[in-house]
């Protein structure tokens, strides 16, 4: 066991660095500044540009697509010593390149890997992800957004429906799409998957008005929107394993999420209990708090141990649902206790304590990170199926043609 | 990095599992039980032929001079067999609190003995109720009086290290101002005894303010013998559901099982992974230690408690039986969590361990 980099790794590291620390600090945006999400965009796709021109742009891409060819440990590593700044990364970016061109590269043709790949790790082309729908959430393939032959004989689809939880559908340039090409067969087999430029009549975004009063999501209605066939990725009929690709896509993190226990802990040292003690004196806070911080460094040193797995090739698979489910759970509990140690105040407080407003919007937004990338219960059938490998679950509408369910 | 038990580690892990699936079977546990034994004296013997119990101690008193980390492996495994053995006392407490606190000539003396498990010592630091405090003992002018329950192991134990006050003192049990008296055990595979001390002779350990350390250093082999444990639990609860039929279809196809499950399963790797970190901070990093331990032992608790009550849950019936094997981690999990001082006086040490985190009221500068 070593906590130190191996010398290799270490070089790339050294490099990382110093490359960020030239050309990072001029990308950086205001911790707690709010600036509007137009801008916030543009300044994404300048951070991607200079990635990019740094060499720092997709870098486990295969070289002959555009990317550097490193392996994951080597992305990392990168993500660790970029996360030390505070950029413009987020969905805005990362759809693009964590979904749309891992899906490209693999089920696309050569046209569309030279229209889509470079334009996309240069910050030039930018994605949102239409899959959920209100019916197809954790059961994706029950979607009912549909694409059928125009009757002209051009060969282009036409497509019906609607698409919902889409980040950034708004300002972003074009849409993975997944829909359904054909009702006849059950639901996983008729299902097709698509590129679509956001442009294209037909297409209209709604913010979707949440919880934290925040709009970054949307939904998506497709009125008779036309796409090309050309804009079809893989075959028709492949779309599921294109949606395995996206979900397989999706990489073990940086580790560097925002702690969340010892914000709490302050928080608890400096307000008041009684008789001048304050809320972290208070026995049932600190076994409270306690638990979260033991749980959160399990996380944390759980991650080390898939970030080594990685660095030997292998593939954490599951493991790494693990780690989801558990910081997403704690991260509401600990969050709701640290509303509870502050008293009334936590509904209510003085307009200046900035700590309490980010506690109350963190809460709220913790309901997400339970939902969101993998339910809560979805990930605990994982674990059962793929860790323990308990039997899978009961599917009555395996084998049912999709236009048959009810 | 690499954050990953080496390649002789998991060779030291396989071996001692191998060893202990076939020395100490649950038929066996359900024989010592019954026939009322203190301890398996035999599976003893061959841990300390193959060298398990002196695999910390350092070479120059007869050990094997390994790190905490391959320790914490072969207790792991022997809380995945739930064996009845004086690991824990003896090598894990005892010893180390020697290695920690006593002289050069206590240290050779004894430790070289403890190492290849000739002799066995028991750490006496509870008294009654309550946290492990030792404050109704006392030792004056080499004579030690005042009594400590319980203590496990005393029964087969030469020699007890007892806490006193701040400080500890060796004590050769076989002397006339020395009375253990057993207790019934809630864990039926670890003897625990009373031992009065009358004006026994008692000889002071010169380390001092060893105590908090001993406990870090222990907390962590508490967690490893804990996930062993809770693994132990999981494997037993997931292949029950798979081999029963409920309602037509395997037990284990349930999601109230599966997601029990896998809650256990998640419990079992946040605290193995704290585990690991602590085992490395023992041995590499003083300053992460208390932290770390207290961290591995908060988890490892919670892990335990969990496998071991829905491991028992999950058997239904079958599992509230004596035949069923359920119900020797059931035991064991409650001595573990209770073992070196329970979640209150760890929670502290992991808060205390923040900086700028104390608290006004709940200093751990003593044991708990």
């Amino acid at each position: 066991m070593d906590f130190n980099d191996t010398p290799a790794e270490a070089a790339f590291r050294a490099e990382a660095r110093g490359w960020l620390a030239a050309h990072a600090p001029a990308h950086e945006l205001t911790p707690g500044l709010k600036i509007p999400d137009t801008e916030e965009a543009d300044r994404s796709r300048a951070w991607m540009r200079e990635l990019f021109d740094g060499g720092w742009s997709g870098l486990t891409f295969p070289k002959a697509l555009g990317g550097r060819g490193l392996t994951g440990i080597e992305a990392v590593i990168f993500s660790e010593e970029e996360s030390r700044y505070h950029l413009p990364k987020g969905p805005f970016t990362s759809i693009g390149t964590g979904m749309a061109l891992p899906v490209i590269a693999k089920h696309g043709n050569d046209a569309q890997r030279a229209q889509f790949i470079e334009p996309t790790l240069k910050g030039d082309l930018t994605w949102c992800q239409l899959f959920s729908e209100p019916s197809a959430g954790s059961d994706l393939a029950n979607l009912r957004t549909k694409a059928v032959r125009a009757e002209d004989g051009s060969g282009d689809w036409i497509v019906n429906g609607q698409k919902v939880w889409s980040s950034w559908a708004h300002l972003t340039d074009w849409g993975i799409l997944v829909v359904r090409t054909d009702p006849a067969v059950p639901k996983h087999k008729g299902l097709t998957f698509f590129v679509v430029d956001m442009k294209t009549p037909g297409i209209e975004t709604r913010p979707i008005r949440q919880i934290s009063g925040m709009s970054e999501f949307n939904e998506t209605f497709l009125t008779d929107v036309r796409i090309p066939d050309a804009n079809r990725i893989g075959a028709i009929g492949e779309g599921w394993a294109c949606c395995m690709t996206v979900l397989m896509g999706e990489r073990l993190g940086s580790g560097a999420h925002r702690s969340g226990v010892e914000p709490l802990i302050a928080m608890a040292a400096r307000t008041p209990a009684h008789d001048g003690s304050t809320m972290l004196d208070d026995r049932a806070v600190r076994l409270a708090l306690a638990d979260a911080l033991a749980e959160e460094q399990g996380e944390r040193f759980f991650q080390a141990r898939l970030r080594t797995m990685v660095s030997k090739g292998e593939n954490p698979g599951a493991l790494a649902g693990m780690i989801k489910l558990a910081y997403a759970g704690r991260q509401q509990k600990a969050l709701g206790l640290g509303m509870e140690l502050r008293g009334l105040d936590a509904i209510a407080a003085d307009p200046a304590d900035s700590a309490t407003a980010d506690l109350q919007y963190d809460y709220i937004y913790s309901t997400v990170m339970r939902i969101a990338g993998g339910a809560d219960e979805v990930l605990r059938n994982q674990i059962a199926e793929r860790v323990l490998g308990m039997p899978g679950e009961v599917r009555m509408d395996k084998d049912i043609p999709f236009e048959q369910l009810k | 990095m690499d954050f990953d038990l080496s390649d002789e580690q998991k060779m030291l892990a396989d071996q001692a599992r191998g060893l202990l699936a076939e020395r100490t079977p649950y038929d066996r546990l359900r024989k010592l039980i019954d026939s009322g034994a203190e301890w398996d004296e035999q599976l003893w013997r061959e841990l300390g032929e193959m060298g398990f119990l002196g695999a910390n101690i350092p070479q120059e008193f007869g050990g094997l001079g390994m790190a905490e980390l391959d320790l914490g492996v072969i207790a792991q495994e022997l809380g995945r067999a739930n064996a009845a053995v004086p690991f824990f006392s003896s090598i894990v407490l005892a010893a180390d609190a020697i290695r920690l606190a006593g002289s050069a000539a206590q240290k050779a003396e004894w430790l070289p003995r403890l190492a290849s498990g000739e002799v066995i010592a028991c750490f006496a630091s509870a008294e009654g109720p309550g946290p492990l405090l030792g404050q109704g003992t006392q030792l004056t002018d080499g004579k030690l009086s005042g009594a400590k329950h319980p203590v496990a192991d005393a029964g087969i134990a030469a020699l007890a290290v007892v806490q006193v006050g701040d400080g500890l003192a060796l004590v050769k049990l076989d002397q006339p101002g020395v009375t253990r008296t057993r207790l019934d055990s809630f864990d039926q595979l670890r003897a625990h005894y009373r031992i009065d001390f009358a004006d026994a002779l008692a000889e002071p350990m010169p380390g001092a303010g060893v105590l908090a350390t001993l406990l870090d250093r222990a907390a962590v082999q508490a967690a490893f013998e804990a996930v062993g444990g809770s693994e132990a639990c999981l494997a037993m609860g997931r292949d029950y559901t798979m081999g029963r039929t409920m309602f037509g279809r395997p037990l284990a196809g349930y999601q109230a099982i599966k997601h029990k499950l896998a809650d256990v399963a998640v419990a079992i790797e946040l605290a193995k992974s704290n585990a690991y970190f602590a085992g490395w901070a023992a041995e590499c990093s003083a300053d992460d230690l208390p932290g770390a331990a207290a961290s591995a032992r908060l988890t490892a608790i919670k892990a335990f408690e969990m496998a071991a009550r829905e491991n028992l849950q999950v058997h239904g019936g079958i599992g509230y039986t004596f035949e069923a094997n359920c119900h020797f981690y059931y035991r064991r999990e409650r001595m573990l969590a209770v073992i070196v001082g329970g979640r209150g006086y760890w929670a502290d040490r992991l808060l205390n361990a923040q900086p700028g985190a104390q608290g006004q009221t709940h200093s751990t500068g003593k044991a708990a």
